[in-house]
Order: C-alpha cells, then sequence, then structure tokens
C-alpha cells in the first residue's frame, strides 16, 4: 500500500491529537513545556488532516481511507472510520484552522502562564479536535454518536475553563443543556434509522433511500434538523451560542465558531443529502425559511451588541443561515429534479463553510489579541488600537471585508454562488413557491448590508480614533507567534477570494457523489481566472480580475494629483472641534451610539428601554453626572425560553406528589408499569 | 486592442461626465428655485481647487484615512467598468455583472463610513452610523428590483441584461420593469444623498450624513471623494437609464450607431437628472427615522414587481 495514503494519514493525524492530551497531561506542572507539546501535536495533526482529506478528495467519491479505531465484539457496535468526499472536506477545514489556530496559540496560551492550567487547556483543545476530525470521518452511527459526545463535553470544558467567573459557569451550564438535548433527537433520528436497515453503518442508511414510509422520513427529517440545528446555532435554538462561545479562551472560540457548529451542517448535509433519498418541497422550503431568518435575526443582535466576542458569536448565527440557505435551495432543487443547480446550492452553501470557518477564525483570534493585550471585551473602553497593534488591527480588517461580503475577498464569492442559485431557482418551479428564491436574496442582500454596518462599528469603534481607556492606550502588540496564526488565515482569505476557479474543483467529488454532477469545468472559466456558470448564463465574476483592475487604476489619481498639487503641502492638526478646547475620546461616538438608528427601526423586535439619571444643582441642562442604562430585550428568551422553562417547573413542581419518598408506593409505580406493558405486549 | 481601447474610453466618458451631471443636478435646481446658481462646469472648477490645496489631517487618524479616498474613488470607478454606457457590451463584463456592481459600491462605502469614523470626531461617527443604516435598508429594496429585471433576462451579467431587453420581445410599457423603476429610483436617491434622506447642500448640521463623513477630508483627499461620489451617482444612473431603458445603445462599434447611442445617452441622463431635480425640489428632507418608510415603500414595489411577473409574461 501507498505509504501516503488518505487513511494512513489521517490514522497519524488522530495519533497526534491523542499524542497532544497525553503529553500535555504529562507535563502539567511545566508550563511552557505542556504548551509547546500540546499545541505542537495539535499543529502536526492539522497537517496530517490537510493531507488525508486533500488525498481524499483527489482520490474521488469511493472513500479510500477506511479502517476500524479499535475492533469490538459487541453487535451493532463498531468503531469504524471511513473518509468519503463530503467528510474529507470538512476534514480539511477543521485540519486547516487546527494548523492556524494552533500557532497561535503557542503564543496565546502564555498569557495564562501562573493563572491556569495550560496543560489541561492543551488537553481539553486536543480533545476536541480528535473529536471533531472522528465526527466528520466516522461511517456509523454508534462510532458517529460517540464521537459528538465526546467533542460536547469537550466544548463544555473548553467553556468552562475560566470557571471563576459566574457568567462562564451559567454560559457552560446553558451550553451543556441544550447540546445534550440536541444530542437526544440525533438518538432518536439515528434509531429510525436503524429501525429501517438493522444496522447502524452509514452505508446502509445510503442504500435505504426513500425506502422509509413519508412519515417517519418527516418524523426523521424533524428530529435530525433540531438535533443539527441545535449544534449549529439556527434561529430559535440559538440562545446557548452568544453565552457559551465568548467566555471560552479566544483559541477555542475560534475553534468552536470556526468549526464546532460546522458539525451540525455536516450532520444536515450528511443526513438530508446522503441517507434520507429525494426530498418533499418542504423540507427545502423549511431549510430556506430556518436559514433566512437566522442570518437576518443573527445580524440585527450581532448589531447591537458591544461586547466584541458576543458581537461574533451572533455573527456565527448569521452565517450559519447563510450557509443552510444554500443547502435548502439544495434540497428544492433536487425535489424540482434539477441536479446541476441542486449541486450549484450545495457548492455555494459549502464554500461559505470554509469561508466562515477560516474568517471567523481570524476575528475570534484578533479579538482575542485584543482581549489580551486589553483584558476586556468592552467595545466602549476600545478605541485608537491601529496605532499600538497595527498588525492585528490589518489582520482584523481583513476578517471583517471577508465576512462583510465585499469583493474581491472571499465572503463576496461564497455570497455571489449563493446568490446566483437563488436567481435561477425562480424559474425551476411555476407554483408560487419560486417567489421565496428572490426574497430570500433580497433578505440575503439585507444581511449583507447589516453585517457591513456592523464591522465598520466592530473595526471602527475598536481600532480607530482616539483610546477610550487606559488599558486601551497602553496596549501592546500581540506576539509573534499569534500574528503567524492570524496570517496564515489572512492569506486563507485572499486565496478563496481571488482564486475561486481554482478551489471549486475540490467540490467535484462531493457533488459527483451527492448528485452524480461536477460543476468545477462549467464555473471556472478564462483559464480559471473567472468564476460564471456557461451552461445556465448566469453571470460571470473575477474577483482576481477586479483587483488587478483596481491596481491598474490606480495611477489615474496618482497622476492627477502630480499635475495638480505639486506644491500641495500636508499639516497635521486637530480634529475639528466646533471651536471648544479640544477634543477628548468622552466625546468620540459609541458602539451603542452607532448602533441607534438600526435599534430604532427595528424597535418593534429589540423593544429597547433606556434609562437616564441626572444629577443636578440648578438645571437639568447642568448636569454633575449623568448614568445613562440601555437594554434590548431578548425575544426568544423572553417569549420563548422563560414560558417553556415555567411551565417544565409548573410541572415538575406537580409531578413531586407521586415522589413521596415512600418504597413501597415506589414498588407499585414499577408493578403497574410491569402490568401495563405486559398488556401492551399480549 | 479594441477592448482595452473602449476599457480606456468608457474610464474617460465616466471620470469627465460624472461632474458635469451633478453640476447640471445643481444647476437646474437652483434655477428652479429662482436662484441663479453656480455655472454647470462648476465641480470641475471644484476638482481642480481641492487638488491645488494645501491638505490638513487629523492627528488622530491612521492609514485608514488616507487609504479610503483611493478605495472610495477606485471602486466606484470599477464599478462604472462593468455598467454599459455606449455599447451593450461593457468593458469589464467579464469581471462581475450587477452583483459585482453593488458589491464594490458597498465597499467603497465600507471604507468611506471608517474613514469617517478615523478623525475620532462625534460628527463623523455619526455621519458613517446613518449612512451604514440607510444602506442597509435600501439594500433589499435594490436587490429585488435587480432580480425582477435579471429574472427576466436569466443573467446577472448587465450586458446580457441590455441585451435580452433589445429583442422584440421588449416593450416600452411593461408595468413589471415601471416599478422595478421606480423602485430602484427611490434608492437611487438614497443611495447619492439626494433630498427626502440626506441633503447635499449642509455643511455643519446635525442633519448631514455624507457631509459629515467628509468634515475632516480636505484637498485632493476630498477631491477623490467628492469625485467618486459623482461617479457612483453616475453610475447608478447608468444602471438605471441603460437597462430599464436600453432604446439607442449600441449593439455593434459602428459610428453610426455609436453616433446614435452618444446621442440617447446623454438625453436619459439629463432626463434622469431633472427627474432628481424635480423630486429634491418639490420634497422636504424627511426625518432620519421616516427615511425606513420610504424605503420600505421601494421594497414594497418591488415586491410588486416581482409578483407581477406571474401577470404580465
Amino acid at each position: 500500500m501507498d505509504a501516503l495514503s488518505s487513511g494512513f494519514l489521517l490514522k497519524i493525524a488522530l495519533l497526534a491529537y491523542a499524542a497532544g492530551i497525553v503529553g500535555s497531561l504529562s507535563a502539567l506542572g511545566r508550563e511552557k513545556a505542556a504548551n509547546c507539546i500540546g499545541f505542537g501535536s495539535a499543529i502536526l495533526g492539522g497537517l496530517c488532516g490537510i493531507g488525508a482529506a486533500v488525498l481524499g478528495l483527489a482520490s474521488g467519491t469511493a472513500g479510500t481511507a477506511a479502517f476500524e479505531v479499535w475492533p469490538s465484539a459487541v453487535p451493532y457496535v463498531k468503531f469504524s472510520v471511513k473518509l468519503d468526499a463530503l467528510g474529507a472536506f470538512f476534514v480539511l477545514i477543521v485540519s486547516l484552522l487546527s494548523v492556524a489556530v494552533s500557532i497561535y496559540s503557542l503564543g496565546y496560551a502564555r498569557g495564562f502562564y501562573g493563572r491556569k492550567q495550560v496543560g489541561v487547556l492543551g488537553a481539553l483543545y486536543n480533545v476536541l479536535l480528535l473529536a471533531i476530525t472522528l465526527v466528520f470521518s466516522s461511517a456509523d452511527a454508534f462510532c458517529f454518536l460517540v464521537a459528538w459526545e465526546i467533542m460536547a463535553l469537550a466544548a463544555y470544558c473548553l467553556v468552562s475553563f475560566e470557571h471563576e467567573k459566574s457568567e462562564t459557569r451559567n454560559a457552560g451550564v446553558l451550553f451543556f443543556i441544550m447540546s445534550h438535548i440536541g444530542t437526544g433527537c440525533l438518538v432518536l433520528g439515528f434509531l429510525l434509522l436503524f429501525q429501517a436497515t438493522g444496522d447502524f453503518g452509514f452505508e446502509g442508511f445510503r442504500a435505504l433511500g426513500g425506502g422509509m414510509s413519508p412519515a417517519r422520513r418527516d418524523a426523521a427529517f424533524l428530529l435530525f434538523l433540531f438535533g443539527f440545528g441545535m449544534k449549529a446555532g439556527i434561529v430559535p435554538l440559538h440562545v446557548w451560542l452568544p453565552e457559551a462561545h465568548p467566555v471560552a479562551p479566544s483559541n477555542a472560540s475560534a475553534l468552536l465558531s470556526g468549526v464546532l457548529i460546522k458539525t451540525g451542517i455536516y450532520g444536515l448535509t450528511r443526513v438530508l443529502l446522503d441517507f434520507l433519498g429525494a426530498p418533499p418541497n418542504w423540507w427545502g422550503v423549511t431549510v430556506l425559511t430556518i436559514g433566512t431568518v437566522s442570518a437576518v435575526l443573527g445580524v440585527l443582535y450581532a448589531l447591537m451588541e458591544h461586547d466584541l466576542k458576543r458581537l461574533l458569536a451572533y455573527h456565527s448565527i448569521e452565517n450559519i443561515g447563510i450557509i443552510l440557505m444554500g443547502l435548502g435551495a439544495s434540497l428544492m432543487f433536487l425535489h424540482t429534479h434539477h441536479p446541476v443547480l441542486a449541486a450549484l446550492a450545495l457548492i455555494a452553501g459549502l464554500y461559505h463553510t470554509i469561508n466562515h470557518a477560516i474568517f471567523k477564525a481570524l476575528l475570534f483570534l484578533g479579538a482575542g489579541a485584543v482581549l489580551q493585550a486589553t483584558h476586556t471585551r468592552n467595545m466602549e473602553e476600545l478605541g485608537g488600537l491601529i496605532k499600538r497593534m497595527p498588525k492585528t488591527a490589518l489582520c482584523f480588517l481583513v476578517g471583517a471585508v471577508a465576512i462583510s461580503a465585499l469583493p474581491p475577498l472571499n465572503g463576496f464569492v461564497s455570497e455571489w454562488l449563493t446568490y446566483q442559485s437563488l436567481l435561477q431557482g425562480f424559474g425551476t418551479t411555476s407554483s408560487l413557491v419560486r417567489l421565496l428564491f428572490p426574497l430570500s436574496g433580497a433578505m440575503l442582500a439585507l444581511t449583507g448590508a447589516l453585517a457591513a454596518a456592523c464591522f465598520v462599528k466592530a473595526f471602527g469603534i475598536t481600532f480607530l480614533a482616539q483610546p477610550r481607556s487606559e488599558p486601551a492606550a497602553q496596549a501592546q502588540e500581540a506576539t509573534p507567534a499569534m500574528l503567524a496564526g492570524m496570517g496564515l488565515l489572512v492569506i486563507a482569505c485572499l486565496f478563496l477570494g481571488l482564486f475561486p476557479a481554482t478551489f471549486v474543483k475540490l467540490f467535484d467529488p462531493i457533488t459527483r457523489q451527492l448528485m452524480g454532477q461536477e460543476l468545477s469545468s462549467q464555473l471556472g472559466l478564462a483559464h480559471g481566472l473567472a468564476l460564471g456558470n456557461t451552461r445556465l448564463h448566469g453571470g460571470t465574476i473575477s474577483t482576481l480580475g477586479m483587483a488587478l483592475m483596481g491596481i491598474c487604476l490606480l495611477p489615474v489619481p496618482l497622476v492627477l494629483w502630480l499635475w495638480f498639487g505639486r506644491q500641495a503641502g500636508t499639516r497635521i492638526g486637530p480634529t475639528w472641534d466646533c471651536g471648544l478646547r479640544g477634543l477628548t475620546p468622552a466625546m468620540e461616538y459609541t458602539a451603542t451610539g452607532f448602533s441607534k438608528p438600526i435599534r430604532m427601526i427595528f424597535k418593534a423586535l429589540f423593544r429597547p428601554r433606556r434609562e437616564v439619571q441626572r444629577e443636578y444643582d440648578y438645571s437639568p441642562y447642568f448636569a454633575k453626572t449623568l448614568r445613562f442604562q440601555s437594554h434590548i430585550e431578548e425575544a426568544f428568551v423572553t417569549r420563548l425560553y422563560r414560558p417553556f422553562n415555567r411551565a417544565v417547573l409548573r410541572s415538575s413542581g406537580r409531578m413531586r406528589a407521586l415522589q413521596a419518598g415512600s418504597i413501597q408506593a415506589y414498588l407499585i409505580y414499577i408493578f403497574v408499569t410491569l402490568l401495563v406493558l405486559l398488556l401492551l405486549a399480549l | 486592442m479594441t477592448a482595452v481601447l473602449a476599457l480606456f474610453l468608457q474610464a474617460l466618458l465616466l471620470l469627465a461626465l460624472a461632474p458635469v451631471v451633478t453640476g447640471c443636478i445643481r444647476s437646474w435646481k437652483a434655477r428652479l428655485q429662482n436662484r441663479r446658481g453656480p455655472p454647470v462646469w462648476q465641480p470641475y472648477l471644484d476638482l481642480a481647487k481641492f487638488l491645488r490645496k494645501d491638505m490638513v489631517i487629523s492627528e488622530h487618524t491612521s492609514w485608514v484615512f488616507w487609504f479610503a479616498p483611493y478605495v472610495v474613488f477606485l471602486s466606484a470607478l470599477l464599478a462604472g467598468l462593468m455598467v454599459p454606457m455606449l455599447t451593450a457590451q461593457a468593458p469589464l463584463s467579464l469581471f462581475g455583472g450587477v452583483l459585482a456592481v453593488v458589491g464594490l459600491l458597498a465597499l467603497g462605502r465600507f471604507f468611506l463610513a471608517l474613514g469617517g469614523l478615523d478623525p475620532g470626531s462625534a460628527f463623523g461617527g455619526m455621519g458613517s452610523s446613518r449612512e451604514m443604516t440607510i444602506a442597509a435598508i435600501a439594500e433589499p429594496a435594490m436587490m429585488l428590483a435587480i432580480f425582477t429585471v435579471a429574472i427576466g433576462a436569466g443573467s446577472t451579467d448587465l450586458s446580457q441584461m441590455v441585451q435580452a431587453s433589445q429583442g422584440p420581445a421588449w416593450k416600452l410599457f411593461n408595468p413589471t420593469h415601471a416599478m422595478a423603476f421606480v423602485a430602484l429610483f427611490i434608492v437611487l436617491l438614497a443611495e447619492t444623498g439626494r433630498i427626502p434622506v440626506d441633503n447635499p447642500a449642509t455643511h455643519l448640521e446635525l442633519t448631514m450624513v455624507h457631509e459629515a463623513m467628509l468634515l475632516e477630508y480636505s484637498g485632493r483627499y476630498l477631491a477623490l471623494m467628492e469625485w467618486g461620489a459623482s461617479v457612483k451617482q453616475l453610475v447608478l444612473m447608468t444602471l438605471l437609464a441603460n437597462v430599464f431603458l436600453p432604446l439607442g445603445i449600441a449593439t455593434d462599434a459602428s459610428p453610426a450607431a455609436l453616433g446614435l447611442s452618444v446621442l440617447a445617452y446623454l438625453g436619459k441622463l439629463l432626463v434622469l437628472a431633472a427627474e432628481v431635480v424635480l423630486v429634491e425640489t418639490t420634497n422636504a428632507k424627511l426625518r432620519l427615522f421616516r427615511v425606513p418608510d420610504l424605503l420600505s415603500a421601494a421594497f414594497v414595489l418591488a415586491t410588486l414587481a416581482l409578483l407581477s411577473t406571474f401577470l404580465f409574461r
């Protein structure tokens, strides 16, 4: 067997992560060693994972890498691993981030020296990576669920890593509970599939196709949508995400938002496109609608945040929504038998998946650098960091432009593909449902524009103008390792943005596996310089062309300047202060002020409240002190979760009467239950 | 070779024509309000003046402040090269269609807003905040109106959209296009900072939006910003004129067709400019929180346009 096969590399990757766990735990007391061993082996694991994924994708659909993690004699219980095209793509995502985030962590973990156990952080970090890689590569439901649970537990531990703060503990518990409700649904869903095939293997599920009755398929669809949707953070199951992701250490936040929520996307793609057969129309409609709603609400709530990491967490909800738009459209096209369009929509969704992983990780790493330098996540206390941390600022700006879907970076490319598939969707049916496509497109436009507004705020308030607090004025640039990690992701953003026609070749095995189509030859035009769809005449873009043309046009302003303004000089002066005594940072626009117009326009959703207290001696116009408080209502928490919580507590209060503590009563319950079951069995 | 020539000519035309359109609007508006007003070529003189002047740059700014004018100017120019002006084939049509045009304009706006925040003045922050808000609520109406036409043409490529409306199927009176046109016209007013949304004549007032972001700019950076804004206005007007009323646009490069195309294009631009003047003169500026009403009207119109595709086929 070829030494560098995909399976071999995958084994090494898994072993490297395992070695990272053992190594960093055994170096528990020695922080430097724990740091190097833990994150060093994660880098190795990531590199091998990239190799395994690329080889797996290159070798085609069949899934060359197949082995058992360990042999098992128990019937049904197998730990088999097989890397097919779809899994390999997601392994590529996790491995790519593993490399970049681990390099960053080598520097970032120094912030915990003397404060926390770096060895524990390194071990948990490797557990998470190991489990996620297994989730993407497992070939039967049992292995999948075990890996899924390990992943959830590792994520819980990472979220609660700084458990001294009560905010962190509460977030951890919320994450734990909601994650397990989701897992419960997944177990039920897989049991439904098991009932139909009699085996837990994914091979069997795949052959199942439409073999189940419609009612069971619908039930399975809903269970999986709920279970995987919980992990992905779709609205209204998203409430744990903005609590849990920000409180984790920033390198873990990058993995959580970048990859962990993508396991939900992977699960949905795997189950809906691979297992459950031809989808009825309402599945696609549901997924597309959920995607649209998540995208718009996610970005609207993000705009209201002035906690830098919470803001980024809400943007994850938005981007999951955009990914689901592609997936939902793909399902709808499969229903109407348009496999080419279905492949296009799937490519749009998956392209956005990897894009989001990269720029969101980049932004979280940037936020982590800011947090380490200033010890605050509150944007109202930041400002002016571009002068103290110029390289971090540049990296964050690239991430901000990419996530705002602006050309020529990668966010624009995947949203362009999403627009293309939505627009082409209008012609696929003649029913009224087709209006959903352009309306979703319009909502995508709203989302994009709001995201741009949000990142003008995030970057402008955090990095520009004058520092608003002493720590921000004293901030230090991030360490070289942290900058290297961010720099890698910047390069990835540029590559995915400028060379999309090269990158879409990776999707060929996936779409061949799921739809029997290959689109890269149609998508790549003009020797791979432009992206378009020749068969559908949908339009073309060339981000590389735009970037080069922009550079070519640069002489226009320069020539004008040389022609007219040779004598013109430049003076440095104060900002215009309306003739007062000079501007102070307190007079700058704040993050809360920046988002006020949006808050007022969407006040039906936010229900903003504000309290202003003034203390004055003579006239309210000359206040001595001013206290301003502003709140928005988190509609899903107050309208949905609190009433639900209350109902659960009330009914369990009633149930308490049954549980009086007397053994005799319990014996009677058991006896009655037994009788009822026997009667039912008869 | 002809492609490079066309590119060069269109860039030149965009740069040369944009200030005079702004000048026309200003001058006609003054006439309609019984003022004498500046001559139509005043914007050229202003630009030349700005280019010659010294710059005063705020001490709080960073490289973003000088980067922004270049991005604003170049993105508008680049977007203009993707829109068919005189010939149905735009020079950079391969590089992107209408979605790229919208994206490039958004890129310019992103950096314009950052440039407004950089000097740390409250005026700039306020302007940036309002600009991004208005753009965000204008965007869905704009996209939906564009989609309506794009769906009809089966493409987001502007050259194909124009060519699709060249054929015999194209009709002058098409309710779908009429509603989409009005929706896009309202968006044009919002995007270019025209009166019901923003007042281009304000300076140092609390109501200003675009001006507030430019407050700290001077000299050649101000020239680039102003020029970029008028190129953006010209791009949006060309989009409206040529996609909805492709009458007279040249489909080949013969001198006769091009001559006719120049006349038709200038005629359409003047009519559009006159419409803007009429709207600006007969309306008062809306309060900021009434602007969403106007833009949701545009959104509803665009939705109706889309719905009407079921009726008028």
